[in-house]
């Protein structure tokens, strides 16, 4: 049954990933992100993307009627497998994907999974995410961004900031207080709303990488319809904390690098002629195997509901530490070759963006330390507030 | 497969959870042997336990009165083994040597007596202090109808009270395994107490002559059985670290979670909590990494010797930082013999040691990755 299916899927992709699609992602640009004014690299991005997406396999784990390709955990694996063997670009970077769409499935009305799910596994529509603000950091909780009931409409004010590609993105989802004498963890609610609507601006925050893929995001009275706002009104925290999780899956993902998340083979001729870069190296890669097998268990584990509700954190945590590791360890073998900020040689800089563009990922959606408290609290049950 | 134990699996941990932490606690075993200065460092009484149990036959095929399970399964066992820090012959005689001979007609010779818990195997591969198998010189050279064994080997463990020896060797056409039995002339025996009262030996062979039925499959060609040797023993030791590295954290976390100081229970301060979560973090992912090595073994995957070096090293390092964190966070009483968290401290060590240390298995990893 699952040799078939393997079968199917090998000759599906072998017909349909376009060759170009099947090469290394050299930089952002090779990222498609889908959207309203979705913008493709090439006629093979956009081929890549509706062949995909037609079968739902932007999220093949997703029920059919969502737009997902409604396979099981194990046909799943194997259409990853498959797509990691021949070395398949992702068809859709979104976070609809990897954050929004398991929330909507578990909190989401009918009326919004139907609205909102098949537009997200068909890529139609960028969203961004609504969490910190100025004053809301680690303690996110204490978000101040207002929501008023209107009667007919819900009215927003207020500002975040983190907001990732919120310049770009086509809807956001956003965590505002609709109760402020509550308790900081209620009173929050989750809606969701056009970034096209009158009131919202943004403005990117020039990053030490060079790039602005976060910005300023201010909301001046803006009008969001009542049927927006997902789960219950003030319960917005559950849902905001579900969401986390995924967000922490995802960005675990990133210390995986490459099919077998080993760096030593990339850099051979740098560490030959020094031993010592040479055993860190090694270790690394002791590391990033050793990680590549907790991801598979953790997939595996999640898929059966085995695993732990804080174990996102453990993945976020060792998945992003591990990933600034790989960086200083590239840096450290491309020498001052890695330092050129400009230069076409460097492709603009390219791996010392990316070093410093790392440093952002035990931060964000959590920093280590909340991680680790997490950790400590949830799984180890250590006492203390 | 997905990377998790199976309904069985998971009931076979049971079993041997419970078994282990009751026949073979730390009072009842490693405490009692040690305290009598016990020559073989491990009690024959519970190794016919283990034979009832089914254990000493897990990877032995059912046709030859085996359990017929894989290293996974024997992971299960040496998990259980790890934590408790039960004294036993199990990953060296069950697991490396059953693993070595597999297919021979020493499988014949000496599956009756391990599946009936009589037999004690030995295995001598290091020569040095450090593990080195590329540079084995034991020399063993023809002699009438079989060989002359010429050289020294240490780090034996069990060697004092083995049944029979494997011996990795160097014949004129290569590397050859040769199985030694007690008692053979020429072979001098020296057992000596390692750090965690587990007895290693120094052995030297003075021109010890073995017959040519001796050698362990084909002369020249030991490398294969060696790699399986050491594939299996490897993969074994980074799960008994795990159990060890577990055992340490959970007793450890179980401490912050009693001990006051300051008017506080020490696992509030967010210090020691942050150390704990991240000393959790490497056990899950040496947990993970070992699963998978165990899964490619029984699978005859290509792909396992890169994991088998990966797990050991991860396990190793794993466990080094839960029995340190272990002691540290225990204060003073940490550092008393009485108190448990040094013995894990110990076993640690050697089991690190064993088959290869986490950076001789960087290194391997490296060399397999060609840089």
């Amino acid at each position: 049954m699952s040799e078939s299916f393997r079968q199917e899927t090998r000759a599906w992709l072998e017909a349909n990933c376009p060759p170009e699609m099947r090469q290394p992602v050299r930089d952002e640009t090779d990222y498609c992100w889908g959207g309203r004014n979705a913008v493709f690299k090439n006629e093979a991005q956009r081929q890549w993307l509706d062949r995909m997406a037609g079968r739902g396999w932007t999220v093949p784990d997703w029920p059919s009627e969502d737009g997902g390709g409604g396979l099981s955990p194990e046909e799943t694996k194997i259409l990853k497998q498959e797509l990691a063997r021949i070395g398949a670009r992702n068809p859709l970077y979104s976070f609809g994907i990897s954050m929004l769409g398991p929330a909507l499935l578990k909190y989401g009305n009918e009326a919004q999974k139907k609205r909102f799910l098949p537009e997200i596994a068909r890529g139609e529509i960028r969203w961004c995410q609504g969490y910190s603000e100025p004053n809301a950091g680690s303690d996110l909780a204490s978000l101040q961004t207002k929501c008023e009931d209107k009667g007919d409409h819900w009215l927003v004010n207020g500002q975040k900031v983190w907001t990732s590609y919120a310049d770009k993105a086509d809807w956001i989802f956003c965590l505002v207080r609709t109760d402020p004498a509550a308790p900081k963890h209620r009173g929050i609610s989750f809606l969701l709303f056009d970034m096209a609507s009158p009131g919202v601006s943004t403005k990117p925050i020039l990053l030490i990488s060079g790039y602005s893929p976060f910005c300023e995001t201010f909301f001046d009275d803006v009008k969001v319809p009542k049927d927006q706002l997902v789960g219950e009104v003030d319960k917005g925290w559950d849902v905001a904390k579900y969401l986390l999780g995924h967000e922490r899956e995802m960005i675990s993902g990133m210390g995986l690098g490459g099919q077998s998340g080993a760096l030593g083979e990339a850099l051979r001729e740098a560490v030959t002629a020094d031993p010592a870069l040479r055993a860190d190296v090694a270790r690394f890669d002791v590391d990033a195997m050793a990680f590549r097998a907790m991801s598979e268990r953790f997939i595996d584990e999640l898929k059966a509901g085995r695993a732990h509700p804080a174990q996102p954190s453990m993945m976020k945590y060792a998945g992003t530490e591990l990933n600034k590791r790989r960086h200083e360890l590239v840096m450290a073998a491309g020498g001052s070759d890695a330092l050129e900020w400009e230069s076409e040689r460097s492709r603009k800089g390219k791996s010392a963006r990316e070093w410093l563009r790392t440093k952002a990922n035990s931060i964000e959606g959590g920093t280590s330390e909340i991680q680790l408290g997490i950790i400590a609290k949830r799984i180890l049950d250590l006492p203390g507030a | 497969m997905p990377l998790y134990l199976t309904d069985d699996q998971a009931m076979l941990q049971d079993t041997a959870r419970g078994f282990m932490a009751g026949e073979g606690a730390i009072a009842k075993e490693l405490r009692h042997w040690r305290d009598k200065a016990c020559k073989d460092g491990f009690g024959h009484a519970l190794w016919k336990q283990f034979a009832e149990m089914g254990f000493t036959g897990i990877l032995i095929d059912e046709a030859q009165g085996g359990l017929g399970l894989g290293h996974v399964e024997a992971g299960i066992v040496l998990e259980e083994i790890g934590r408790n820090l039960t004294p036993s012959p199990f990953l060296i005689t069950a697991i490396a040597f059953v693993e070595a001979v597999r297919g021979t007609p020493h499988a014949d010779r000496w599956y009756p007596g391990i599946l009936s818990g009589d037999a004690v195997a030995a295995v001598a591969v290091d020569e040095g202090a450090k593990h080195r198998p590329e540079a084995i010189a034991l020399r063993a050279e023809r002699s009438g109808n079989g060989f002359r064994l010429s050289g020294r080997k240490q780090f034996v463990v069990q060697g004092a009270s083995a049944d029979v020896i494997l011996v990795a060797a160097q014949a004129d056409e290569g590397l050859t395994l040769f199985a030694v039995e007690k008692g053979a002339a020429g072979l001098d025996v020296e057992g000596v107490r390692l750090a965690d009262s587990s007895i290693g030996a120094r052995l030297t062979f003075d021109g010890v002559e073995v017959d040519a039925d001796a050698v362990v499959g084909e002369v020249g060609a030991g490398d294969g059985a060696l790699s399986r040797l050491l594939d299996a023993g490897r993969t074994g030791a980074a799960a008994e670290l795990v159990g060890v590295g577990s055992a340490a954290m959970d007793m450890t976390v179980g401490y912050l979670k009693q001990r006051k100081q300051f008017g506080r229970l020490i696992g509030e301060f967010q210090a020691l909590q942050h150390r704990a979560a991240h000393l959790y973090s490497e056990i899950e992912i040496a947990r993970a990494a070992t699963l998978k090595a165990q899964q490619l073994l029984d699978e005859g995957s290509p792909d396992v010797e890169a994991m088998v070096a990966v797990a050991k090293a991860k396990a190793g390092r794993a466990s080094q930082l839960a029995v340190q964190e272990g002691v540290q966070m225990h204060g003073g009483i940490g550092m008393t013999d009485e108190y448990d968290i040094g013995l894990y401290m110990k076993r640690d060590r050697v089991l690190n040691e064993l088959f290869g240390d986490p950076g001789f298995q960087a290194d391997r990893l490296a060399r397999m990755k060609g840089y």
